[in-house]
């Protein structure tokens, strides 16, 4: 039998884009982010609100853990979260918070900060947001725990509550 | 008691086909030109059988009947009527239940209709338009079924998502499952024609009427789809490469180049094999768009009726269309020897196709690459504008200037076509771009080469225009119609790029904003109950001090009870030559309002001529039915 290798081609194109479509559909494809702890995050260069200079994952091999915490002023959630962010700051030694300030204008997120207390040892603009999205975030209020191997210990979707905020304390001790 | 009716009346059409198909391979053997009656028969209750469950599912919507869980989920009794019955195809379910009606319908019509051909080709393409509503039927019984049971019976449903709301998705669907379910009476009939060995003109004239019906049918639908995402997303702009508007691209680009080489086929007796090619690629592209769409597979905004499971299922089904064509195709298949002079109609043509089939692959490209990459790397990207931009817009030009140029030529040979006017025209379109340059005084290289050869396509159709009227070619009407409308449409595309203004900015009641000549004024702000939903409507004042204009213009934000769920409604004013497009949005705790401008040349003529698109294949159609 001759073998017509066009023919062969087409075929296991077919096979090829049937067999995709079929991994893609075992394939659980929902953006999902809780699954992160135990990862390493990935390398980031912000400059802070405050002056020009640049915050990067250097900044946080220093500390022995960063609290990575998304805000921004429009955020009514994050106010409820403030006081839990401020009490872990005058607290703990061990524990350095960055905030990263989330779509935001960087005169609102000063007079946010200057109305409520500032809990940040560095804050951090993300105007467009695009950072954030790196760090596996879908809305705010988010925050990762990370140690001083930039992995990823926590994660903490939606306002800090009670509980997370003695779950932070037990986990840095 | 309606699921009952509904289940046995699909088991009925599950039946008839069985009996179609034992009937029509009965009626094969015998060798005369006559269709026994009872095939027609068995059609006609097929038919009837479809239609009635369908209106049966409709009932259940229109007495929010919450006994099917179809209805639970995507209907409430606080909902206007009209979206009551627009959401019986609003969903997974009623949507499959309208396409198993239109594949029936098209099965019953293309019997009917075509009467003058050949018995052997018309029975072979009922049996495979069969074994397909056999697949889709099976598909609904198993796993899509619209008239389940749900008990004990709720008392109120979920409701329809509110974006879904609006006139123009409630035909959009219909209109687009026309057009692209459509395409299965022709993806039978290349399957018949290799079996029956009907080829030729005589086949070319047996599918022409359908490949335009649908070709329409999803121009219009497209059109209708892409209105409805700028009047509702509130994004201001109407076309996404959204991997879902490119599912519903893929087929239009195959029926295109389908639509134009079935008249070589027709005229020449020649480019059989790919005529039957895209025939069968055609159906084969919708139903992998359904796969897209309706799998889950993609993420895209508009992914409203999505379930993994599903795609097991269509994707099975999917496999065994692609495998038995080829099979079929690769067992019929022979050679041909085109011989086609350089300067002819037919040449023009296939460079057509070509430009089709390039489309056609980029988009598909684009949209599948990033489920190859998650699926092989599992990195997640997606892919925008930015490509199709970039790949496709350049070739736009060759292909514009082709579309002019080609349709000058005649058919087998044209020696002697003259170029003067053709030349003159050209010439023409270079000084009207020069003006749109001084009148904007705006430039980009890309754009202006865009202007100049839609505006070059534009002008030499009126002349064709004049021409075919003045020697009354009235076949020509069709084919002018169709090419100025897609000359209009990538022109004013290209102003609207070129030429939009979009501002973003936060206001509060009684303040002003000025931008450019324009002045917006925050009035007040009013709130209002309606039936399912309550809105906040916004009162703006926007004074053009170019034009000494004062217009009114309201956004609304609306709060929608069942489910739960925030639309912004954009307020849109359509002028002739521009739209001013205005939306707010909440800026939570706060007394501002987030306020996006937009002014967009021509917007209103994207649309006309789209339709203008759309209405050369239906005059086609007309003067067609006239001919008879």
């Amino acid at each position: 039998m001759k073998i017509n290798i066009s023919k062969i081609i087409i075929f296991s194109f077919v096979v090829f884009f049937l067999s995709i479509f079929w991994l893609g559909l075992k394939k659980d494809n929902n953006y999902d982010t809780k699954n992160i702890i135990g990862n390493k995050i990935s390398n980031f260069q912000l400059p802070s609100i405050y002056n020009n200079k640049f915050i990067s994952e250097e900044t946080l091999k220093e500390n022995k853990f960063t609290l990575i915490n998304f805000f921004a002023s429009w955020c009514a959630p994050c106010r409820a979260e403030h006081q839990y962010l401020l009490n872990l700051s005058n607290k703990n030694n061990d524990i350095k918070i960055l905030g990263i300030n989330f779509k935001d204008k960087k005169n609102n997120a000063i007079g946010f900060l200057n109305e409520l207390g500032n809990p940040y040892d560095f804050v951090a603009g993300d105007t467009e947001g695009k950072a954030s999205i790196l760090f596996g975030i879908y809305g705010i209020p988010e925050s990762i725990l990370v140690n001083s191997e930039l992995v990823i210990i926590k994660k903490i979707i939606g306002p800090i509550n009670p509980k997370q905020y003695e779950e932070i304390l037990q986990l840095i001790q | 008691m309606l699921s009952n009716i509904g289940v046995i009346l699909v088991f009925l059409i599950l039946a008839s086909s069985f009996l179609i198909i034992y009937n029509a391979y009965l009626d094969i053997k015998i060798k005369d030109q006559i269709v026994k009656k009872i095939i027609y028969n068995l059609s006609l209750f097929q038919i009837t059988f479809t239609i009635l469950s369908f209106f049966a599912l409709i009932i259940g919507f229109i007495n929010s009947d919450f006994s099917l869980i179809n209805v639970y989920e995507n209907s409430h009794t606080a909902k206007p009527l009209f979206y009551k019955i627009a959401g019986t195809w609003g969903n997974h379910e009623g949507s499959l239940l309208l396409w198993i009606n239109i594949l029936v319908l098209f099965s019953f019509l293309f019997l009917v209709f075509n009467f003058k051909h050949n018995k052997k080709f018309r029975l072979y393409t009922l049996i495979f338009q069969n074994i397909l509503i056999i697949g889709f039927v099976i598909f609904l019984l198993l796993n899509s079924n619209p008239f389940s049971l749900i008990y004990p019976v709720p008392l109120e449903g979920l409701g329809l998502n509110p974006i879904l709301q609006d006139p123009a998705l409630a035909i959009h669907p219909p209109l687009l499952y026309i057009g692209f379910v459509g395409c299965s009476i022709y993806f039978s009939a290349a399957m018949a024609s290799m079996f029956s060995e009907y080829k030729g003109k005589e086949f070319a004239l047996s599918i022409k009427s359908w490949i335009q019906i649908s070709w329409c049918f999803q121009t219009l639908g497209i059109t209708v789809g892409s209105i409805w995402a700028y009047y509702e997303l509130g994004w201001g702009g109407f076309w996404f490469w959204d991997p879902v508007e490119n599912a519903s691209l893929l087929p239009w680009f195959a029926i295109t180049a389908l639509m134009h080489s079935v008249m070589v086929l027709e005229k020449r007796n020649t480019l059989y094999a790919w005529v039957i090619i895209l025939c069968l690629l055609t159906f084969i592209l919708s139903v992998t768009g359904t796969f897209l769409v309706r799998s889950g597979i993609l993420n895209s905004v508009h992914t409203f009726a999505s379930d993994p499971s599903r795609g097991i299922y269509i994707l099975l089904f999917l496999g065994m269309m692609i495998f038995t064509s080829l099979i079929i195709f690769f067992k019929k298949y022979k050679k041909e020897s085109y011989n086609f002079n350089l300067k002819t109609r037919e040449t023009f043509i296939l460079v057509n196709n070509w430009f089709m089939i390039f489309f056609l692959v980029t988009v598909l490209v684009g949209t599948l690459y990033p489920i190859f990459l998650d699926v092989i790397a599992d990195v997640k990207i997606s892919v925008g504008p930015p490509f199709y931009n970039i790949v496709i817009i350049p070739l736009v030009v060759p292909f514009l200037f082709l579309m002019t140029v080609g349709p000058q030529f005649k058919w087998i040979n044209s020696q002697n076509v003259k170029f003067y006017k053709t030349t003159f025209i050209f010439f023409g379109a270079v000084i009207i771009n020069l003006f749109i340059y001084y009148f904007f005084e705006n430039y980009s290289v890309l754009t202006n080469l865009i202007f100049i050869v839609a505006i070059f396509l534009i002008l030499h159709c009126f002349l064709d225009a004049k021409q075919s009227i003045y020697k009354n070619k009235k076949f020509e009407y069709p084919r002018i119609i169709s090419h100025l409308g897609f000359g209009l449409l990538v022109l004013c595309i290209g102003i609207n790029h070129q030429y939009s203004l979009e501002v973003d900015f936060n206001l509060k009641i009684g303040e002003n904003k000025k931008i450019n000549n324009y002045e917006i004024y925050f009035e007040n702000i009013k709130t209002e109950q309606n039936k399912n939903y309550q809105s906040v409507i916004g009162n703006f004042k926007l004074t053009d001090f170019k034009r000494n204009i004062v217009q009114y213009l309201d956004p609304e934000i609306r709060i929608y009870s069942d489910p739960e769920t925030l639309t912004y409604e954009a307020a849109i004013k359509s002028k002739i030559t521009s739209d001013f497009y205005l939306t707010m949005s909440n800026v939570s705790r706060s007394e501002y309002y987030n306020i996006k401008f937009q002014n967009k040349p021509f917007m209103i003529w994207i649309w006309i001529s789209a339709f203008m698109i759309a209405l050369g294949g239906f005059v086609q159609l007309m003067l067609k039915k006239n001919e008879n």
